[in-house]
This record gives structure tokens, sequence and C-alpha cells, in this order.
């Protein structure tokens, strides 16, 4: 994998970039929203104070999914009625962009699927068929952008409200519609167990081994 | 460099924050994985959210109205993870006029996430959200996960009527909820649901004793009171078992009832053909020759063929050991008739007659026979067998009856578990309502119970 680097055109911090198909990230350091161009880094915003997170996941959690490790190298926060939830944004080593959402830890793991004929609204309880898989609308969730950390495969920082439509199968399949974009963008994946990704660099809390 | 540094990664912690509603203390225990936060003092609904803790909320009950049986706080672990205690609720249904309350407990890790105990009246619940959808029937009378039935027990609006610490989700005193349950003990799906979300959850029936050692909590639990939805039925376990010990004991039987037959010499010691002059008059009694009976004690079987046609024989029979004198006296009647009438051809008796004699020991005996029938009918031809050691098939008959008898009762004990649990349900008796269905629900305990092992 490329490690490509280069200097923050606002604070002059070195970014070392994890993963070379990332198209945004955050400075460390000045938290300046950086995104790539084929010459250098252009500053489009500036992170504000992020949310505390009560998340077990950090930037660099490492895990297991199916047959691939994978490592988390960025994060969008959300929030909504229940709270914030994180779409932490992860790199497998083979070099796929996933997604690792935990919603008040309750984790699905999906991946971008292509343009597939998407409904511009659904009702809780529809149906819709992807790669043979039947999904059923189970939430329809407003949300809003509450920031981002790290490395992410698009540019993704001047959003506010989101709607996004979660799906739910008979198995533990599971689907997201994200209508930040136009055309909406979908995920598909699973609903996971904590333990089964084998997660290590996790957060610690106080008074919890 | 505005912002000092690399994000950092810090232990998150236990916050300690004051209540705006009465300024008492409150513990923040879920790092900011709440929604809403109940403070135990003046039961204001706090939005944990809003790090000013606005007030959403307020509603007026005795703190000790309700105090939960598992206090805010205590940890215990929960098949393997531990858990700690952080909210409380009771919510309220009402069928036919009547209030009836169970208790939720929200439980919290701060990896694994969220969990819930229930409890009514003494039964309790470890509940965990769903992941994948049930398939429930076209008509909502069953529904299927992970290949096992469940069928619908009960839908109700459930009214929240008294919370205290953290939930995640907007908690509020008088919010109606339409809940939806579906049983397979021990296990029972649930569905919660408004027009925004579907929320589907599985529970499992635990003892209370089980919840009190987890939780390290002094005293009793409460004693469990009538039969829950989703109570495993002491006797669907006793049912399967009870006939696997039946069918292994009929096979013991059997074995035994080959062995004793395959054993038995079934051996004709005696055989005569002798003539009764009904007509002669005087002492018709007479002894035969001496025969013998060998081996261990055992039974002898007397067979009477009488050439008796509208007409009856009775035979006096003695036994009499020749050694001991000892004697077995029995009588038997040998008669048949038959003949037409305006139904048709008819017939009555037979003209055999076999009698068992049990345990005879060994040794030399005859028989002293005596017959009699009415006067003057003529000859009377009949002939006697002895055969020793006979196999008699019809005790083995009666061992299996007396095997049956407490299978049977079991069996009828867990029907009658079954009707006692449907008689709390939107139902009479398991969707169906037959005699059958209760059958089927047991056939089905078996088949999980099958699996489990």
């Amino acid at each position: 994998m490329m490690q490509p680097t280069a200097n923050c055109p606002n604070c002059g911090a070195k970014i070392a970039f994890r993963w070379s198909g990332s198209v945004q990230t955050v400075c460390d350091f000045c938290k300046s929203i950086l995104i790539r161009t084929d010459l250098d880094l252009q500053k489009v915003g500036q992170v504000a104070d992020l949310p505390s997170s009560s998340s077990p996941i950090q930037i660099g959690t490492e895990g297991i999914f199916g047959k691939h490790s994978f490592s988390v190298i960025g994060r969008i926060i959300y929030a909504y009625d229940e709270g914030n939830w994180n779409e932490w944004h992860f790199v497998t080593n083979d070099g796929t962009s996933g997604w690792l959402s935990d919603a008040q830890l309750v984790y699905a793991v999906t991946f971008a699927a292509g343009a597939q004929n998407l409904p511009r609204e659904c009702k809780v309880g529809q149906q819709y068929t992807w790669n043979n898989q039947t999904y059923i609308v189970s939430t329809i969730t407003k949300a809003y952008y509450r920031g981002v950390e790290g490395e992410l495969p698009f540019e993704y920082w001047d959003k506010s409200d989101v709607e996004f439509v979660d799906l739910m199968s008979q198995t533990e399949k599971f689907a997201t519609i994200d209508y930040s974009d136009d055309p909406p963008l979908l995920f598909l994946g699973e609903t996971v167990e904590f333990e089964s990704l084998k997660l290590k660099n996790l957060r610690t809390f106080e008074g919890w081994l | 460099m505005s912002a000092g540094g690399p994000t950092p990664a810090g232990a998150p912690q236990v916050g300690s924050l004051n209540c705006p509603g009465c300024g008492a203390s409150m513990t923040v225990r879920s790092f900011g994985n709440a929604v809403t936060i109940v403070c135990e003092s003046c039961h204001s609904v706090l939005d944990a959210q809003d790090p000013k803790l606005r007030i959403l909320q307020q509603f007026h009950a005795a703190t000790s109205e309700d105090p939960p049986l598992i206090p805010l706080g205590s940890r215990g672990s929960i098949r393997g993870v531990l858990y700690e205690v952080i909210g409380f609720q009771r919510r309220t249904i009402e069928v036919e006029g009547i209030s009836y309350s169970w208790h939720e407990y929200v439980l919290f890790n701060p990896a694994k996430g969220f969990r819930y105990l229930t409890e009514y009246d003494g039964h309790w619940n470890d509940v965990s959200i769903l992941r994948a959808l049930p398939d429930v029937s076209a008509g909502g009378t069953t529904l299927k996960y992970l290949g096992e039935t469940y069928r619908h027990f009960q839908t109700a609006d459930a009214a929240t009527a008294y919370v205290l610490g953290e939930f995640p989700w907007q908690v509020r005193v008088g919010e109606i909820a339409r809940v939806s349950d579906f049983v397979s003990p021990p296990r029972v799906i649930s569905c919660e649901g408004s027009d925004k979300e579907v929320t589907w959850s599985i529970g499992e029936y635990l003892a209370g004793r089980d919840i009190w050692k987890a939780f390290k909590l002094q005293g009793d639990p409460p004693v469990p009171n009538g039969i829950y939805e989703n109570q495993p039925s002491p006797m669907s376990s006793n049912v399967k078992g009870v006939w696997t010990l039946t069918a292994m004991y009929l096979i013991l039987l059997l074995s035994l009832a080959v062995g004793v037959y395959l054993m038995e010499s079934d051996e004709q010691v005696f055989e005569q053909t002798f003539e009764f002059n009904s007509s002669g008059g005087g002492e018709a009694s007479f002894v035969t020759d001496v025969f013998q009976l060998k081996g261990r004690t055992s039974d002898v079987e007397l067979t009477t063929n009488a050439g008796v046609d509208n007409d009856w024989i009775y035979l006096n029979y003695a036994l009499i050991n020749q050694d001991t004198g000892n004697a077995y006296d029995f009588g038997r009647e040998v008669s048949y008739y038959h003949g037409y009438d305006s139904d048709g051809s008819w017939s009555e008796g037979k003209t055999t007659n076999t009698v068992t004699i049990p345990s005879v020991p060994a040794g030399n005996y005859y028989l002293r026979i005596e017959p009699e029938s009415d006067p003057n009918r003529g000859l009377i031809r009949y002939s006697v067998t002895v055969k020793r050691d006979v196999p008699q098939a019809s005790f083995f008959g009666l061992a299996v009856l007396a095997l049956l008898v407490p299978a049977g009762l079991v069996t009828w004990r867990s029907l009658n578990f079954e009707h006692l649990r449907w008689a709390e349900s939107d139902y009479a008796s398991p969707p169906g309502g037959s005699l059958l269905n209760s059958v089927e629900s047991l056939a089905d305990a078996f088949k999980s119970s099958g699996e489990d092992e």
C-alpha cells in the first residue's frame, strides 16, 4: 500500500495517508478538512468540536470481517433523535473501503454497492431486492451531519440534513440507503456481533476492563 | 497550531451531573449512549444528549413507589458478558378492564451495548434486540425465526407508567406502544411498533434465582405466580423423558418376552380321549395315568376339546401330585350352541376350553376328572391335553399397560399446563384452539428440546 505524504496547507503539519484511495482527510493538528487534488491538498473547511464519543471504536482500531482484516481510518458522525452515531470508515487488507456503523453500540458492516435504481421515497415495511436478497425497510432516520475525522473515500464536509433508510432481512443481511447525495447511495452488508469482529486497539472505559 | 495536538483517545469517564430540576447529584453510567436520563430524586425526564440536561418531562411518583428489585448500578454477568443496570421502567397493559404491569431493566456494557431484563409476577426474561427479521405468517398467528415456529400469544397497548435512570431511546411516562408477543417456550419474540420504526426483540425465560446469583442480590427472588407466556413447561421435558424411559422398558419387556418364549419348553405331557355316557348314571369320576412334570416350577396348560353340538359338558378337574398329595382343583365348562333365527345364523361358545394353572412344581401327577352334563344326552366324546411350561403373552400385555400409565399421566399433565398458559393469551387455547393444537405444540417442544441436545 502506498503511503503518500504531504503537508497541511493550513498549518504545515505532515499529513500521512493510510490509504491511497482516500479523497479527504482531516489534519490531526489544526482540524482543517483537506481534499486531495492532483497536485496538492486543498483546505475546504474546518471541523468544529466533535461531540464526545461513546464508541469503543477509534481511528486505528483493527478487526476481522469475513476473510479480511481491516483497519479503521476515518469516520463520519451524525446526530439524530436518539443521539449520535458513527460511520467508521475502514480499509481491508486487500484495499477495499467499507463502513462499520456504530449506532448506540449496534454494529453493522457495509460496502458501497453500485447504482441499483433506488426508490425516491420509502415507507417502513416496503420490500426491495438487491443481489437476490430481499430487504424490508425497518427504520427511516432524519439525521444531520455532525463532523468528520480522518480519511474518507469521498468528499464529505458541506452536508446538513440527511435522510437514511435502514433495511433488514430475514438473515443478518443489512442495507442502508444514503439520501445525502443525488442519486442516493446504496450500502449492502450485514449486522454483526461486537465479538465477531475481534477488534483490537479499542478505547477503554473507566471502571470497565 | 490552534487545537493542541491529535485527537485525544482518552478513557471516557463515568459522568457526574446535577439534576437541573432539583439539584441532586446524578451518575451517568452509559458514557453518552443514553438518550434520556431520569432523576431518581425528582423524577425529571432529562435530555441526556444535551450538555445542560434539558428537562423533557416531570412526573409525580414517590421514589419508594416502585423500587427496582435490582438496584441501578448493580453489575452482573449475563451469558458471560458483564452488564450494569442503568435504567428501569414499569409498563402497563389493560385487558378486559384489568391492569397488568411488568418491569424492564436496561442493562449496559460499553462495548457490547444494551440488553434488557423483564420481570412479570416473578417471571424473568433475558431480552435482546433481533438482528434479523422474523418471517411472519400471512394471518399473523405464527412466525418463523431461525427455523423455529412461534405462536402469537397477545397483542396489547403498553403504557410507560414509571421510569428511572438511563434509556437508549426517548422515554416518556404515558407513552403508548403496541406490543405483540409470539411464544415458543422458553423463548418469546416481541414486536414493538410505530409507523417510523418496528423493533423486534427476543427473550428467553430465566429463573429469578439465576439473576439473584448473577447480580449477587440479597434475599430471595419473588416467587413466580401462575404460568407465564413463555415459561418452559416442566412437563414437556418430562414428557420426552417419560416416553423415552417407557420405550426403553418396552424394548426390555419385549426382549424378556422373546427370551422367555425361547426358554419355555412348551412340552405336551399328556393327551387322552375319553367318552362320557350322560345316560349312564352312577359315579362318573375317574383318574388318569400318571404323567411327569419336569424342570423348574412353571405353569401347566390344560385344554379340553369336547364334541359338543348344541350341548354342554362340565368337567371337575383335580391335578394331583402323586408324591405329596397336593391337589389343584378347578372346573371347566365346554358348551357350543348354534342355529338360525330371523337375524340369520348364530352360535355361542366353542368346543375347546383352555386353562392355565400357574406355578406347579415338578413331580409325578395325575388328573382326577368328573364330567357332568344334562342326563340322557348320550355319549359325549372329549379329549384332555396337558402342556408344561407354556409362554403367557397376557402377563406381558398387562405389564405393557402398567408401563403406559405414568407416560399417559405426564402427557395429560403437560397438556393441562399448555391449557393454563394459553388461557392467559388472546386465545382461549393455542391459536386453532383444539386439543390437536396442544398436541402439536407439545410435538414442537419435543422437537426443540431434541435440537438442544
